[in-house]
């Protein structure tokens, strides 16, 4: 097969050596644990092969929070590499991996499937629907993102990371000046996580279009439904170009052929121009999920309904249409000319405006609300100033003369942390902590739950605030050291303890998962939060056919104004029907595991032995082709008896919020 | 409250002001007009920053749940026209305020700088490479590497391309930041009003010596520059195509002299130029892959290579296992 088994595993470093010996114990374990237990049959019929929305959901979630330590686990090695100058911790080529597969995994691996599987969990329980549209395309969109992450994730251990940055420009990130195979895993396995994304789009297009619950017009659905809808749009307008992108590096990468190589007419600005004619979209597809879990925390927690409903759906189709025409902001240094940099710096600037909008908005719904301070709300609230620094220096960085001067450096990197850690890292806590008795039944420690928010909070503001000054100091990212001249050691030292708390922050998060799900009263109500949309008139956690009945929309926070008509826990028995349901199907991890498997071989440039796994890929389609097996019914007694179960034990549950 | 502000601020300073902000204290022209904008853009940034947080400390205050309003149900409201066009309108207004400058200043960044445009540029030409700077003054027929000489209060035009990466030239108190990349050529006008000595340094990540790919700008008067030159001519060595070549190789290199400059052979600005790439010098960590040889490298003979056959067997073999699909 032409592959140097034994040049694989890299070697050398104790950090990795000790990641290996890690990996390894760590497999085996579960492994034992699985089989000491008799837990494979379990794990295989309830997860493996579910194609049930919210448990897709949950294992995405899951993904995110091991990515987030992952992603973690890098940015505490760059913090502490660049603590002091000239600091020998880590050598360069480590330092550029790590901040390689930091990028990556925080925004596709980490930022992604935290924010798909809130949308998996939470979007059809919204709008009142028993599943997605195509349940198990939901299963493969999954199984291939997370086949792409495990692929991905390998390669810091096995044949060594991708080392050009999450950007890989061109031609740094071609076989010229990166002959190892690190690149090739960022070419496949982003494409296989790619294409995974991509389904997950479509699928929330359909499913959102096509079924929604009697009444449900599209200006009654809920705010994250409709961020959830936008997003689908830009994912399904943005990744082909970065599946275009990825197979032409690809091409050039493992076959020689030119299209953003130096020699022979290739052009590296192609690669710039297509990588962020998606990589600014995507950076939207992260933050609008977001802003819709924002929008559903602070209206339930001000107790009001969203103010200016109408121009937040007009703010978000604005930024989604924006976002596609501000690609060139990334690289105003490129010497695109005058013209067409006021052109986009005009475009990028505008986005604050349908921003502020949404800012305005959500602090007058919490005008003359009366606003809870439960964790869920803390980091909504703390969203809104640190978000607003974020966004004020977006509009500094947009102005592309004076970008010349920040360019590349920290000032930049300070921005961005600022718009993605406030804009999407506090939102997916914030709907962790909102949703997740809806997801398993208990609630998350709301003490431990502000320390965690404080930790977090506080720890960002101390990494990152530094990191504005840095940069106009003319410290650049990337570098893996600097001088003890440059005078940048004090901020960077600040900066590196301010990392720590931070990951303390996040520390306390696991543990409140631990915590609760050891200790957590399981009597929680199904409506902990008094709140106001659709998924919180199913049991906590939900039950697997979602609605007995599906509700009738009359007007926007449908549930809330049941509640006011005494509404919401009458159920008639004589409404139930049977319900279809979709079965359980293990084509989609079979897939996962093929793809990887092919995946593995092309980046390791074995081409037959990834033609003959690629054959696998083919079967599975086949087998696809001739299912015939299309669901079965849950009968009316079933439904009756999971009702009568919930509903009759709500009396004695616990309200959290009065 | 007061006193604890002081001390904050006491306790800020040194990590604040320690050191001078470097885009804050602009040596020329060009880069006195871009701090021009930023402080410009701070002062309405500023503002946005003091009424949002203001408005968000106000309301999270005064609307909180306190044990009183146990029960208390506020009222539904769905919003405020005019109120929605009010929070349009003004940061329109806003980023108008921002979009005229910042126009103004990209087209007066493209030309001479205001004072020096009856002045002739003197011509540098700027070859970045793994890692270092190569500077070319074809006039003086000079080259330098990792410094580059000029003579204060002079118009400089520096013309840039890339041997190699896409890099970003970058010396913050003089001007801001512009790529150089293999086969383009980009162009900068800088005038450093008075003699100093400047750092330089790429800002676009290009591999592992990325880091320490630093350059000093010296600033001289007039005299000194031509003393220099003077000096060069009679003391520097005669820049050879083999030592240009060993100099594109993937190294750092600490200051260098010739006197010749490389464009008698090659400007890599050139979209004909050979491309100068030595991938088997980049070989080290991980897992090695396969290479690939092309015919306008500088190394090639413009016969055809033995590579290109297996390359189309891989093609060939590969597009095989994926149309079974079909």
């Amino acid at each position: 097969m032409g592959i140097k088994w034994n040049e694989m595993l890299v070697g050398g470093d104790p950090l990795l050596v000790g990641s290996q010996i890690a990996i390894v114990l760590t497999v085996v374990a579960i492994v034992v644990g699985l089989t000491y237990f008799k837990k494979w049959g379990w794990l295989w019929r309830e997860w493996l092969t579910t194609v049930d929305h919210k448990k897709i959901g949950i294992m995405y979630i899951l993904s995110g929070v091991l990515m987030f330590f992952r992603g973690g686990m890098d940015g505490l090695l760059m913090k502490a590499q660049t603590a002091r100058p000239e600091m020998s911790f880590l050598d360069a080529q480590h330092y550029n991996e790590i901040f390689t597969t930091h990028g990556v995994i925080m925004i596709l691996f980490m930022a992604m499937p935290f924010l798909i599987g809130l949308m998996n969990v939470v979007v059809p329980l919204q709008i009142g629907a028993r599943d997605v549209a195509f349940p198990q395309l939901n299963a493969l969109s999954f199984w291939l993102f997370f086949s792409g992450a495990m692929l991905f994730n390998i390669s810091f251990v096995v044949g060594g990371s991708p080392d050009a940055g999450w950007t890989s420009y061109f031609p740094l990130a071609g076989k010229e000046f990166s002959p190892g195979i690190g690149n090739n895993y960022y070419a496949i396995a982003l494409q296989i996580a790619g294409l995974g994304t991509l389904m997950t789009g479509i699928n929330f297009i359909v499913t959102i279009l096509k079924m929604r619950a009697p009444g449900m017009t599209l200006m009654k659905m809920p705010m994250f439904t409709w961020t959830t809808l936008i997003t689908s749009i830009i994912i399904v307008a943005a990744f082909p170009i970065f599946t275009v992108a990825l197979a032409l590096m690809t091409f050039d990468r493992l076959y020689g052929t030119h299209f953003f190589t130096l020699s022979s007419g290739g052009s590296d600005m192609l690669w710039a121009n297509l990588f962020w004619l998606w990589g600014h979209p995507e950076v939207y597809i992260v933050i609008l999920p977001a802003f819709g879990i924002f929008s559903e925390v602070i209206a339930t927690f001000s107790r009001k309904t969203l103010y200016g409903y109408t121009s937040m759906v007009i703010s978000i189709v604005g930024i989604a249409f924006l976002s596609m025409i501000v690609w060139v902001h990334h690289f105003y240094t490129m010497d695109a000319g005058p013209a067409v940099n006021s052109f986009f710096s005009i475009t990028t600037m505008l986005i604050a405006v349908p921003t502020g909008v949404k800012i305005f908005n959500w602090l007058f719904t919490m005008r003359k609300g009366r606003i809870q301070f439960t964790t869920a709300m803390l980091w909504a609230l703390a969203f809104v100033p640190n978000f607003v620094i974020g966004g004020v220096t977006g509009v500094m960085l947009a102005m592309a003369a004076a970008d010349f001067q920040y360019h590349n450096t920290l000032f930049l990197v300070a921005h961005f942390h600022y718009v993605l850690i406030p804009g999407v890292v506090f939102a997916v806590f914030a709907g962790l902590y909102y949703w997740w008795p809806k997801m398993f039944g208990f609630m998350l420690n709301e003490k431990l739950g502000k320390y965690h928010f404080w930790l977090f909070t506080i720890g960002f503001n101390v990494t990152f605030m530094p990191m504005f000054f840095l940069g106009l100091k003319g410290a650049v990212r990337r570098a893996y050291t600097y001088s003890a001249e440059s005078g940048f050691a004090p901020l960077f030292l600040v900066s590196a303890i301010g990392s720590i708390i931070l990951a303390i922050g996040f520390a306390v998060f696991c543990y409140n998962i631990y915590w609760s799900f050891r200790y957590a009263k399981r009597n929680v109500s199904h409506d902990p939060w008094d709140a106001r949309t659709l998924e919180w008139m199913t049991a906590s956690p939900v039950q697997f056919y979602n609605f007995a009945v599906v509700p009738e929309v009359k007007q926007l926070d449908a549930f809330w104004h049941m509640k006011k008509r005494g509404e919401t826990l009458t159920l008639k028995e004589s409404d139930i029907k049977k319900i279809h349901m979709p079965s359980n199907s293990g084509l989609p991890f079979y897939m996962a595991v093929v793809f990887g498997i092919t995946g593995f071989f092309l980046v390791f440039e074995a081409h037959i032995a990834a033609a003959v796994a690629a054959i696998g890929i083919v079967v599975g389609l086949i087998i696809r082709s001739f299912d015939y097996n299309d669901g079965y019914y849950v009968s009316v007694d079933e439904i009756k008896q999971t009702e009568r179960t919930w509903r009759n034990v709500e009396g004695g549950t616990e309200n959290h919020v009065g | 409250m007061k006193r604890l502000f002081s001390l904050l601020v006491a306790g800020l300073l040194p990590l604040l002001g320690g050191c001078e902000m470097v885009v804050f204290q602009p040596q020329g022209p060009a880069a006195r007009s871009i701090t021009e904008l930023i402080n410009w853009s701070i002062w309405w940034m500023l503002l946005v920053v003091v009424v949002v947080f203001a408005l968000f400390a106000y309301i999270v205050w005064k609307y909180r749940d306190r044990p009183e309003r146990k029960g208390e149900e506020p009222p539904e409201e769905h919003g405020s026209t005019v109120l929605e066009i009010v929070w349009t309108v003004i940061p329109i207004l806003i980023v108008i305020a921002l979009t005229i400058p910042t126009v103004r200043t990209l087209y007066d960044l493209e030309k001479p700088p205001k004072g020096y445009e009856d002045q002739e540029p003197l011509v540098i030409h700027v070859t970045s490479a793994d890692w270092k700077w190569i500077f070319s003054y074809p006039e003086q027929n000079i080259e330098t590497v990792n410094y580059v000489n000029i003579p204060a209060n002079r118009l400089v035009l520096f013309k840039m391309t890339s041997a190699s990466t896409m890099q970003s030239f970058w010396v913050p108190a003089l001007a801001g930041q512009k790529y150089t990349m293999n086969k383009m050529e980009t162009e900068l006008y800088v005038v450093a009003e008075r003699p100093g000595s400047y750092e330089g340094r790429n800002t676009n990540f290009n591999g592992r010596g990325y880091a320490h790919m630093q350059f000093e700008v010296l600033a001289q008067t007039p005299k000194e520059f031509e003393k220099w030159v003077q000096e060069v001519k009679q003391k520097a060595p005669k820049l050879t195509k083999e030592k240009y070549e060993e100099l594109l190789l993937p190294t750092h290199l600490g200051r260098l002299t010739f006197i010749g400059t490389h464009l008698q052979w090659v400007n890599h600005a050139d979209a004909h130029s050979k491309t100068y790439t030595n991938p088997e010098l980049y070989r080290g960590h991980g897992y090695q892959g396969k290479t690939f040889t092309d015919e306008d490298n500088y190394k090639s003979s413009s016969s055809s290579n033995c590579n290109e056959e297996d390359e189309q067997q891989a093609l060939e073999s590969d597009s095989g296992g994926e149309h079974h699909g079909h």
